[in-house]
């Protein structure tokens, strides 16, 4: 197995080298097929279930769930009060529930004001609403400098704000996980909840992008 | 404790580098890891603080070169010699040699819908009323300890005022080393970047943490 140089993760990876592996498991590969079946053969996990896990991740939580959250509370000025004052009853209302998504606080961009989500911890991440987090959200980049310029950060996905534009950065450190919903773009007057859903996008409910406009979507 | 990953205001790491188009996983083995590491958690021998604490103990060299499902595969190698369910012998010839004990429950493929969907909520009563209200300024504490604590290093020492009041939460510090869950207030509290970081601060950001009531005094 050969790691991809176009990956951008942590630098300096035990096995971010060019060269492929024809005759043996990629250290960590085999590390957790050895885990797997130690565990297996004990009794103690069963293979199906991580199957169903992976399969659940890949295919039924993620980013989408939470679009429709977002359309909606532009779309209806009462879920948006009820997403503010309990995201977590309001976001459970549209089927979204389950780990790391127990305890959900929604936070608003407004014209004067930016929010951005960040972990400095380790990955806190709202898996019911956004999935798995992409690599860089978990990785040190990330986590050491959106507390500090989080201005650069926004920099490198694209985003540029005007100066005096706030921001509120938000660090995970307890069991509440984070949603941002983005400033609803111009031009989408009367538009479906299901059309405006594809404007909103993984990052802007990070806070590291701002929903597409129109003509982008 | 002050460990490696407590990042927040470090330098040095490079740039974040999003990934356009970024797949769920990179490796057919990270899928396994994510798999074995949820299911392994749910035998509920272990709480998700004490598997924080586990990782956040990897060597500070070691936590900085390895990704996060490295981390976690690490961190749950530890977790499973801790609680006795795999040996080094294990380990070491890549199957089962020892025997585990019973563990307290094991997930079965067909219950993983309702327990992914059910989540595991860390809200709990708390007998006292809060101590502090909206509004309140407070000061964070000055402390450096040797176990697992959710007050990042930044925030230590600072000045700032609760935003809001949020519920009572499990207390990692204790619950994180078998010592319970003695449920705290927990409060979100704002900070100044000038506060934060002093001089040359952005003028335009503000940080807020979640912090349990004992991490706070009055201002």
């Amino acid at each position: 197995m050969r790691a991809s140089a176009a990956r951008p993760r942590f630098r300096r990876m035990p096995h971010d080298h060019d060269h492929h592996h024809d005759n043996e498991l990629d250290p960590m590969a085999a590390r957790v097929k050895a885990l797997e079946t130690i565990l297996t053969q004990k009794g103690l996990i069963d293979p199906a279930a991580i199957d169903a896990i992976v399969e659940t991740y890949e295919t039924k939580v993620g980013p989408r769930n939470g679009a429709k959250v977002v359309a909606k509370a532009w779309s209806d000025p009462a879920y948006a009060e009820w997403l503010k004052k309990d995201a977590t009853a309001a976001i459970a209302s549209l089927g979204f529930t389950g780990r790391q998504g127990e305890h959900m606080q929604s936070v608003f961009n407004t014209p004067d004001t930016h929010n951005l989500v960040v972990c400095t911890l380790c990955s806190c991440y709202p898996w019911s609403v956004l999935g798995l987090p992409p690599v860089w959200y978990k990785s040190p980049p990330y986590r050491s400098k959106a507390v500090i310029d989080p201005r650069g950060v926004l920099s490198e996905f694209g985003v540029s704000l005007p100066a005096e534009t706030k921001i509120r950065v938000w660090d995970s450190t307890a069991e509440l996980r984070y949603l941002v919903v983005p400033l609803r773009p111009k031009g989408t007057e009367g538009w479906s909840e299901e059309r405006l859903a594809e404007l909103v996008t993984r990052d802007s409910m990070i806070g590291t992008g701002l929903a597409l406009e129109p003509q982008a979507a | 404790m002050n460990g490696p990953h407590d990042l927040g205001g470090q330098m040095g790491f490079g740039p974040v580098a999003p990934e356009k188009d970024e797949p769920y996983f990179h490796a057919e083995w990270e899928k396994r890891a994510l798999g074995v590491t949820l299911t392994a958690g749910a035998m509920g021998q272990w709480t998700i603080d004490e598997s924080r604490h586990a990782r956040e103990c990897l060597h500070p060299a070691d936590y900085c070169s390895s990704s996060y499902y490295e981390i976690w595969i690490k961190a749950l190698e530890t977790l499973l010699k801790r609680h006795g369910f795999v040996s080094a012998r294990d380990l070491a010839e890549g199957r089962a040699v020892d025997s585990a004990p019973q563990p307290k429950r094991v997930l079965k493929a067909e219950n993983v819908p309702a327990v992914l969907a059910k989540g595991g909520p860390c809200d709990r009563p708390v007998d006292a009323p809060a101590r502090f209200k909206v509004g309140d300024r407070v000061r964070t504490k000055n402390f450096h300890p040797t176990g697992h604590t959710r007050l990042p290093r930044y925030a230590r020492d600072r000045n700032g005022v609760v935003e809001a009041v949020r519920d009572g939460f499990v207390f990692p510090d204790t619950n994180a080393h078998g010592k319970g869950e003695n449920p705290q207030w927990v409060y979100a509290v704002v900070f100044s970047a000038a506060e934060i970081w002093g001089e040359g601060a952005d003028p335009t950001l503000t940080v807020s943490i979640d912090a349990w009531e004992s991490y706070l005094e009055p201002a």
